[in-house]
């Protein structure tokens, strides 16, 4: 019981603070950074910096004809465990409690049986993803501690979340506890590593839209 | 005092029949998980056992756990331990006061070196020097010390004695300690719950008298045949967290249609004990029955686990106290990483011209 405490107490709220502290950060520092002048006229937009970078986030959700016979499982993959991942961590019942306790929003949940079968294959998903990353010697070589780190970071709260759901090895309590510890090493992650992607994602994907437009690409 | 005949003669003589004596033993042996065979292991342990000696000591405690053991559910048979055991001290349940009720206590410690057992309610406090709770003129860790020297074994009931209790929570002004931080020379069974199961205490003296030895406990020191399992495993309401379904508040449909009440601050999924196999009042009913989340009374700490009715899965006090120092000290960083960026970019620029 004590351990469970230390995480839902001291633990916890270090893990938040570290995150807050981190993501705002990495956004001030990130929309503060000093950007290259691009002094050319540009070539001529079919359509404004703003409507590119919407289509380019868009369009980055599903790949080209061209790479889709060769990324299809990627792809497919990539999905799974993203959603996965949402349906998890937004609509497990004790999770909606944490949120609503956190900010006051809460929503109808998933039944916990239906959230278990997601959390199975979202850890199969995230395992394939594991193993196409080694088994593919280019993705392994230029793999560095942050792809790695990442993947067990996310993969842990999984794993504790379906092994404490099932009562495996040990008292309940100490497998919430190892889940809630887990989940505070992910929220501490975040902010540093490739995760930051979470909040990123759609401002990178922007960015690159507007930035090809500008050089006259077709988007 | 200790009666010289055996309990199987003295039953005998107060017109107790065989067929209820072997009903008591089949029916701790049920309760304590035992196969059936036991059950006349348990008979013939009793019935030729010697009337054991107990001394209750009450410390820093509200007598709940003794107002649980006298009502015990079935009379009938509860009745039997009290005839099985010789309370030789009990401020609540004795007739001597005062100088008479100490000397009792010395006489059965005397009478019984080494055999006697000391069942202890209530927690000890030890800061300065532990005055804040005196008896006889003793502080109750002398009171303590002094007792259990020539005991058998040490059963500690209730929250209070085993995991320090109310006494014991948070800011614990007394210094209050469980019984087993104090007596470690000797074995130390915990029955916790604030009351315990009258069963479970019942039980484990049982258990004691028929075998002359400790039941098997868990890692807290609890007998596992009443605290193996968690509440909410064998929760009648368990169904019903399975499929999300659950009450929001104490007058809302939910709670009408008895769904779960994890959302309400129930303690059930880290919370052992019987409470929902034995139940309370003759298996009348128990707290998550009559519609109140479990508090967690047998666990440790279990006043300071964050609020009664805060959800297990929320953070414990306010995970959100330095959020907005936190996202000040992150933008001030990040600011100042990215002046820093520009300050240095420009002086490039600059020697490049």
């Amino acid at each position: 019981m004590e351990l469970l405490e230390f995480a839902r107490g001291p633990v916890l709220t270090f893990a938040i603070t570290v995150f807050i502290a981190g993501i705002t950060y990495r956004v001030f520092s990130l929309f503060l950074m000093w950007r290259t002048k691009d002094s050319s006229a540009g070539r001529k937009r079919s359509r404004s910096a703003f409507a590119s970078a919407v289509r380019e986030v868009i369009r980055r959700l599903w790949p080209q004809a061209v790479y889709q016979q060769r990324t299809m499982f990627e792809l497919v993959n990539g999905y799974v465990f993203h959603i996965g991942l949402a349906i998890i961590v937004f609509l497990l019942a004790p999770h909606i409690v944490f949120i609503k306790d956190l900010v006051g929003l809460s929503w109808p949940a998933l039944p916990n049986n239906v959230v278990y079968a997601v959390s199975i294959i979202t850890m199969v998903s995230l395992i394939a993803a594991l193993v196409m990353r080694i088994a593919n010697p280019p993705q392994r070589l230029i793999s560095t501690f942050d792809d790695w780190f990442s993947w067990i970071v996310t993969f842990l709260p999984v794993l504790t979340g379906v092994i404490a759901t099932s009562h495996l090895g040990a008292r309940y309590e100490t497998l919430l506890a190892l889940h809630i510890l887990s989940v505070a090493l992910l929220l501490i992650w975040i902010p540093f590593g490739k995760l930051m992607h979470f909040f990123l994602v759609f401002v990178t994907r922007s960015q690159t839209g507007a930035h090809l437009s500008h050089r006259g690409a077709q988007l | 005092m200790s009666d010289k005949k055996t309990l199987g003669e003295m039953l005998t003589e107060r017109g107790v029949s065989r067929r209820s004596f072997l009903k008591y033993a089949s029916y701790t042996a049920s309760i304590l998980a035992l196969p059936p065979t036991a059950a006349t292991a348990i008979a013939q342990g009793i019935a030729n056992a010697r009337r054991q000696s107990v001394i209750w000591l009450s410390f820093q405690e509200c007598t709940g756990c003794t107002e649980s053991i006298t009502r015990a559910h079935a009379p009938s048979i509860e009745d039997l331990i009290f005839d099985f055991i010789s309370l030789d001290y009990h401020h609540t349940l004795q007739n001597a006061s005062g100088h008479l009720a100490e000397e009792a206590r010395m006489q059965a410690m005397k009478d019984n070196a080494g055999e006697y057992i000391v069942i202890v309610d209530g927690s000890v406090p030890l800061k300065d020097d532990g005055i804040y709770s005196t008896i006889a003129g003793i502080t109750n860790l002398q009171m303590l010390e002094e007792t259990c020297r020539d005991a058998f074994a040490v059963i500690s009931v209730g929250s209070c004695a085993t995991f320090g209790g109310i006494p014991g929570a948070n800011p614990n002004p007394t210094g209050a300690v469980p019984v087993s931080d104090i007596i470690t020379d000797k074995p130390v069974i915990n029955i916790s719950g604030c009351p315990p199961i009258p069963e479970a205490m019942t039980g484990t003296i049982a258990y004691l008298l028929s075998f002359g030895s400790v039941p098997e406990l868990d890692h807290l020191g609890r007998p596992k045949a009443f605290f193996g399992e968690a509440i909410h495993d064998r929760c009648y309401r368990r169904p019903f967290y399975e499929r999300g379904m659950f009450a929001k508040s104490f007058d809302d449909e939910g709670a009408r249609q008895g769904w779960c009440l994890f959302e309400v601050g129930c303690k059930g999924p880290v919370s052992y004990n019987a409470c929902a196999t034995l139940k309370w009042n003759g298996g009348v009913s128990f707290p998550i029955q009559s519609g109140h989340g479990c508090l967690g009374c047998s666990e440790p700490g279990f006043w300071d686990m964050g609020g009664f009715y805060k959800p297990l899965s929320t953070a414990k006090g306010d995970p959100l106290q330095w959020a907005g120092g936190a996202a000040v000290a992150g933008a001030a960083i990040g600011a100042a990483s990215a002046a820093i960026a520009r300050n240095k970019r420009n002086k490039v620029m600059k020697e490049g011209k």
